[in-house]
């Protein structure tokens, strides 16, 4: 039952083949058995009660299509009387006293949510390993990061230790996890998805959404989560889109571009070639390729370490030690009781990025450092524009490497080197995919697809069809297998 | 690039305290971070609008009316320290 699509598992719910009770205590149990540290709160209690209220309403006929099937949940979603700690000390023991809205549109269309996923610390890294909670594992091999931010969520997706998953994205954290892992992961146009009790890494960039099996299950999710919220004041006001409807378009006469810079110096041989055989798939689907440059996208690492310190160095300040979060002992007046709880509460790569951000913002730097980085984003976001007049979607490689050794980086700066190929989407606020597209040395090797403004539904059509025709999606580590 | 007492600014302005082993550390790691982000200087920007918002869109107002209940008790059920209605700090004036 665990190796099932959202989709496969609708259909055994609808024709009572299990229940959603069972459906539950199934995943649970592989939860529980799994060492991968996927998850940093399993919500056992709660998840039978939700799939008991769920059977329910699949037998009164009043279900939804996803009512009964079970997720996992980053743990930076407010989920209301549930532990959300964004991975960090500073909110251990932070009980959210209200739901996300993505939590709220989830608990309306009956979902069960298993628990919630490590992170990096606050959504800051590419390993997990900066979470409080011990990084989690990749499940193709124990020695390895399953990436991150998300990673607990693509680690979970899988192990199929859950159908789903939900990610963040602010640089790279639904994309690269979901290829470390082998999983496929959307990053949604900028305001399609409500940031409202997300909690906020950098504002301007953050977007949420689906980690899942296939592309089909992602707009199967993506249907739930999308969509207006007047509570998230950088919401688009758009008319709802059924992002399944299109998935069996015929992508003949497809236009892909591949952006030189994506193929240059620093990528993987082995990953380059796997790259470039899915790309092969493409044009055996009717698709034709023709070689782009983004010239900019080189200064995306400089513009990104900018624009996502500075944010997150304003976002962070409200975790001050007086109305929630981590409170040090004893302080002696308010300007210990700020230091300490602040100091003891993050951990070292947010403490970093706090400090670079300030650093950035302050007086006499802010023209030489923040307001030449969102200059800079716009030129990034111009090579788009111009890219996107020439071909309908842009591929290349996620990561340029398959997942690293845990603790194989030292230094902050070479790990942030490795956040190469998708940060420029961010900056950009585009759309973009990671689709399990092969293997090296037996680790999976992510497709990255970047689409236009609002091409959700064509980067999920793009994904569909080559699903259709490859087996990479379907591949389970097996060590995980129950 | 950062020195001792430029570090000293930045953590007092983050309110964070970074001292004994971790100061020349961080100090080597926040100017790798500076030096990887000089590379922005290499860009003619000349002419160039700042991206303030990803889709160029303005932010929506609403009307300035409550829509949210009182959630203060609840708020309040998570806070390190309250009296009545008051989220407590140390004494700020004698």
């Amino acid at each position: 039952m665990h190796d099932r699509t959202i989709a496969e598992l609708t259909e055994g719910l609808k024709s009572k083949e299990f229940s959603s009770v069972e459906i539950v205590q199934n995943y649970l149990d592989k939860i529980n058995a799994s060492d991968l540290n996927a998850f940093i709160t399993i919500t056992t209690e709660m998840a039978i009660k939700q799939a008991q209220v769920a059977d329910e309403r699949i037998a009164k006929g009043n279900a939804n299509i996803l009512t009964g099937i079970p997720y996992a949940h980053k743990d930076i979603f407010c989920t209301s009387g549930v532990r959300t700690s964004a991975g960090s000390k500073m909110l251990d023991n932070f009980i959210a006293p209200y739901d996300a809205t993505v939590s709220y549109k989830f608990n309306q269309a009956g979902l069960v949510m298993l628990g919630k996923t490590n992170m990096d610390e606050f959504a800051m890294g590419s390993s997990n390993e900066s979470s409080f909670y011990g990084a989690t594992r990749n499940p193709w091999n124990k020695n390895k990061v399953p990436g991150g931010s998300s990673g607990g969520s693509a680690a979970a997706v899988a192990a199929r230790l859950a159908p789903f998953a939900t990610g963040t994205d602010t640089g790279g954290s639904i994309r690269q996890p979901s290829s470390l892992c082998g999983v496929t992961g959307l990053k949604p146009t900028y305001g399609c998805v409500s940031r409202y009790g997300m909690i906020a890494y950098a504002s301007s960039l953050d977007q949420a959404g689906p980690i899942t099996q296939t592309a089909k299950d992602a707009a199967l999710v993506l249907n739930v989560m999308a969509g207006f919220d007047e509570k998230d004041s950088t919401s688009a006001q758009r008319d709802v889109e059924d992002y399944t409807q299109s998935l069996n378009n015929s992508i003949k006469g497809l236009t892909i571009g591949l952006p030189k810079e994506f193929f240059s110096e620093g990528l993987d041989n082995n990953v380059a070639s796997e790259i470039m055989a899915a790309v092969k798939e493409f044009e055996v689907l009717g698709a034709s390729v023709k070689e782009i440059s983004l010239p900019n996208s080189k200064y995306a690492i400089p513009t990104y370490y900018v624009v996502a310190p500075c944010e997150c160095s304003s976002n962070l300040s409200r975790m001050d030690g007086v109305r929630f979060g981590h409170r040090c002992d004893k302080p002696k007046d308010l300007e210990d009781l700020y230091l300490r709880s602040r100091t003891e509460g993050f951990g070292e790569e947010v403490k970093r990025r706090i400090m670079i951000g300030s650093y950035a913002l302050s007086s006499g730097y802010y023209d030489a450092y923040y307001l030449k980085a969102q200059k800079t984003r716009h030129l990034i976001s111009n090579d788009f524009k111009k890219a996107f007049k020439e071909v309908d979607v842009i591929m290349g490689p996620v990561s340029p490497t398959t997942a690293f050794d845990l603790g194989s980086f030292k230094d902050p700066v070479s790990m942030y080197l490795a956040d190469i190929y998708t940060l420029s989407a961010n900056l950009a606020g585009l759309p973009g995919m990671s689709i399990p597209a092969g293997f090296s040395h037996n680790m999976p090797v992510g497709l990255q697809m970047i689409g236009d403004y609002w091409s959700e539904s064509k980067l999920l059509n793009i994904a569909h069809q080559f699903q259709q025709v490859t087996e990479h999606h379907s591949q389970i580590p097996l060590k995980e297998v129950v | 690039m950062i020195d001792n007492t430029q570090l000293n600014q930045i953590a007092y302005l983050s309110k964070l305290s970074i001292d004994g082993d971790a100061l020349n550390a961080t100090i080597k790691d926040l100017n790798n971070i500076l030096t990887l982000v000089e590379q922005l200087g290499e860009i003619d920007t000349d002419g160039i609008i700042p991206m303030a918002h990803p889709l160029h869109m303005t932010q929506r107002l609403r009307e300035d009316k409550v829509t949210e209940d009182d959630k203060s008790k609840i708020f309040q059920s998570i806070a390190p320290k309250i009296d009545k209605q008051y989220y407590l700090v140390p004494t700020v004036i004698e």
